[in-house]
């Protein structure tokens, strides 16, 4: 973009529900973030400038889960805001791990939890954001890659598609010459039906994949749990498995509640 | 076609085999333990090689055992093949750079490398490199990326003296004695005469490198406990009935069996990374923020993503089931049509590394004899 009479399109960071860790992933791009700063105007960014414009917004990047009725209402203003919409993190995706109260009874935490209940507002379930407005763009993770979000922004600007893949934790795995976990060592893995994204960071240090980065686009959770049984976990455990920061999506809240049922 | 001259070096002279290699030029890649497997690496020195280390295999798993013995190469494939060194799983093709309102082409040219010994190459690897050759060499457009580590590259083969149990090359006729495509072919022999090797030569190369070595002439005991070891090896558990199967994967595009298959498919897509003959790609085109670089990459893709068959619209093989019996079809019985041979060298990995143990020999008997349910 050399262009110098030509205005930046200006970038807004928009927090919903969540720990802040995937809009710190743009500032944690270090080497980039001057390049991103040079292209684009961070206009709106709470999180790294109190100077604030106004929108509309070229690119809205939103993260976190809606979780109370004020969010609700805040994302719609969000989205009339942004020409073009991405969500950010497994929050904004699917829910995040806050969604694993959609399993329980929140007025019942409200009660043991806080003094003074009546102060607390929140809806009964954390619904990830495409499910209350359209998004153009997911990108997942927990937190999210920052090189992938970089990509995603660089190719936004560029119009063309982004590359991210939506296949397996398993083709990063394996082109990096990893040795397979689960069949090496009987690691119980779900890298097989969660998108790939991570560069394959757990299964690169003997740990089984935690499904970070949400279901592949293909997920066959049912033989995965078969596998997870076969390898001895029992079926809390596979439960609790599919149960971590991707638990709302629906191909992993199946896979759970499939396992709870039997 | 064994070398008539063969020869004997002792186990010491395998240390020895390496240095020369390596001062002539040569990286050398051959096996080594790392993260419980038996992988292929670097090798600095004859103490880098598994020495009593075997594997054991079945679908989905994979241990290592300790030998009685000290045997260097008594296992049989591990989770890599050599197609990391010859086809990598990525590499730049090229980059460019917007310079003035134009778009410049920078680095086209293959970047020279320092060239592979390949220490180890059992036959069904062989056989496999040479199913690679024949789809990245000889069409009309040749690979110079493959073309410039393959010709540089010098081969020790070994032959197998054991069998894992996910092995099936004897049924596939690439193996499990190695008939060429080596500049050096070893035999494993332990025994009351000591820890050795039977050699021989199957290049000018080969010849080259064996005259620097301590070398003594093969007897006729050497040769006979060679081919009992070989013979031991032929000895699989598992086997692909190839008679008619183009016809047969051909005439079955439509079986109960795909379903059954699809139902325990992951399409996590391991069983192609594995494999050493499967050579899909895919490229992408990247750029940096300021749109004044770009680069295209090459990766190692797979059959079993919806982007590879991704046109405009969408995917063509949505279905576990479509993209299971793509590469199945593809690998045993189409590829005879495209290139005049199986795609499939029976080394088993598919199996063993599928993690969740579809095993193709009980896929394509089910496809032969199985019923309508398409049960095994």
């Amino acid at each position: 973009m050399s262009s110098k009479s030509k205005p930046k399109p200006k970038i807004g960071v928009f927090k919903f529900a969540s720990c802040d860790g995937c809009q710190l992933s743009l500032l944690d791009a270090e080497d980039e973030l001057l390049g991103v700063a040079g292209a684009v105007e961070i206009a709106y960014f709470p999180e790294a400038t109190r100077a604030m414009s106004k929108g509309p917004y070229d690119i809205g990047l939103v993260e976190g889960s809606i979780t109370t009725y004020q969010d609700a209402q805040r994302i719609q203003e969000v989205r009339r805001q942004c020409k073009t919409l991405i969500t950010i993190g497994a929050c904004a995706t699917a829910g995040g791990i806050q969604a694993l109260r959609n399993w329980k009874d929140v007025d019942e935490f409200i009660r043991v939890v806080y003094a003074t209940p009546q102060f607390i507002s929140t809806l009964k379930l954390s619904t990830p954001i495409a499910e209350h407005v359209p998004v153009d763009f997911e990108l997942r993770g927990c937190p999210i890659n920052k090189y992938q979000l970089i990509e995603l922004i660089t190719a936004t600007l560029a119009g063309r598609k982004p590359n991210v893949p939506s296949y397996s934790v398993c083709i990063e795995c394996k082109r990096k010459s990893n040795v397979c976990i689960t069949v090496a060592k009987g690691v119980p893995c779900l890298g097989p039906v969660t998108q790939a994204g991570c560069g394959a960071l757990c299964p690169s240090y003997d740990r089984g994949c935690y499904g970070c980065y949400g279901p592949m686009e293909t997920p066959n959770t049912a033989s995965m749990t078969s596998q997870f049984r076969i390898l001895g976990q029992a079926d809390s455990q596979v439960a609790r498995a599919f149960r971590g920061f991707n638990a709302w999506a629906w191909q992993f809240r199946k896979a759970s509640e499939e396992c709870e049922r039997t | 076609m064994a070398h008539r001259s063969e020869h004997v070096l002792g186990v010491d002279q395998l240390g020895k085999l390496i240095g020369v290699l390596a001062r002539k030029g040569y990286e050398v890649i051959g096996p080594t333990v790392r993260d419980g497997a038996i992988v292929y690496d670097h090798v600095e020195s004859a103490e880098d090689l598994p020495a009593g280390w075997t594997d054991e295999q079945e679908p989905g798993r994979y241990r290592l055992k300790r030998r009685e013995d000290m045997a260097l190469f008594g296992y049989a494939v591990g989770p890599q093949s050599w197609k990391k060194y010859m086809h990598p799983a990525e590499v730049r093709l090229w980059s460019a750079e917007r310079q003035g309102g134009t778009f410049r082409i920078l680095n086209n040219e293959v970047k020279p490398q320092r060239p592979h010994a390949l220490l180890g190459a059992r036959a069904c690897e062989l056989a496999a490199i040479a199913v690679q050759d024949r789809v990245l060499l000889e069409d009309k457009y040749r690979d110079p990326i493959y073309d410039q580590r393959r010709e540089g590259a010098f081969i020790i083969a070994v032959q197998c003296t054991q069998a894992a149990a996910t092995c099936f090359c004897a049924s596939m006729g690439t193996g499990p004695q190695v008939s060429g495509g080596f500049d050096l072919v070893l035999t494993e022999l332990i025994g009351p005469e000591g820890h050795r090797f039977l050699v021989a030569t199957g290049s000018d190369r080969g010849v080259e490198v064996l005259t620097e070595l301590e070398a003594v002439p093969a007897t006729e005991e050497d040769r006979q406990q060679a081919e009992a070891g070989v013979e031991a090896a032929r000895q699989q558990v598992r086997s692909i009935d190839t008679t008619g199967i183009k016809e047969l994967l051909y005439k079955n595009f439509e079986h109960p069996r795909w379903d059954n298959v699809a139902s325990r498919c992951l399409t996590c897509a391991n069983c192609t990374m594995v494999c050493p003959t499967c050579f899909c790609t895919s490229v992408e085109d990247v750029t940096d923020i300021t749109g004044d670089h770009a680069e295209r990459w090459r990766r190692w893709d797979s059959c079993f993503t919806q982007s590879f068959s991704y046109i405009h619209g969408g995917s063509v093989r949505t279905s576990a089931k479509a993209r299971y019996r793509q590469w199945m079809t593809h690998k045993l019985a189409s590829w005879i049509d495209q290139f005049g041979s199986s795609g499939c060298v029976g080394c088993g990995r598919c199996i063993t590394w599928c993690p969740v143990g579809i095993d193709i020999t009980e896929e394509v008997g089910a496809i032969r004899d199985g019923g309508k349910d398409g049960n095994p």
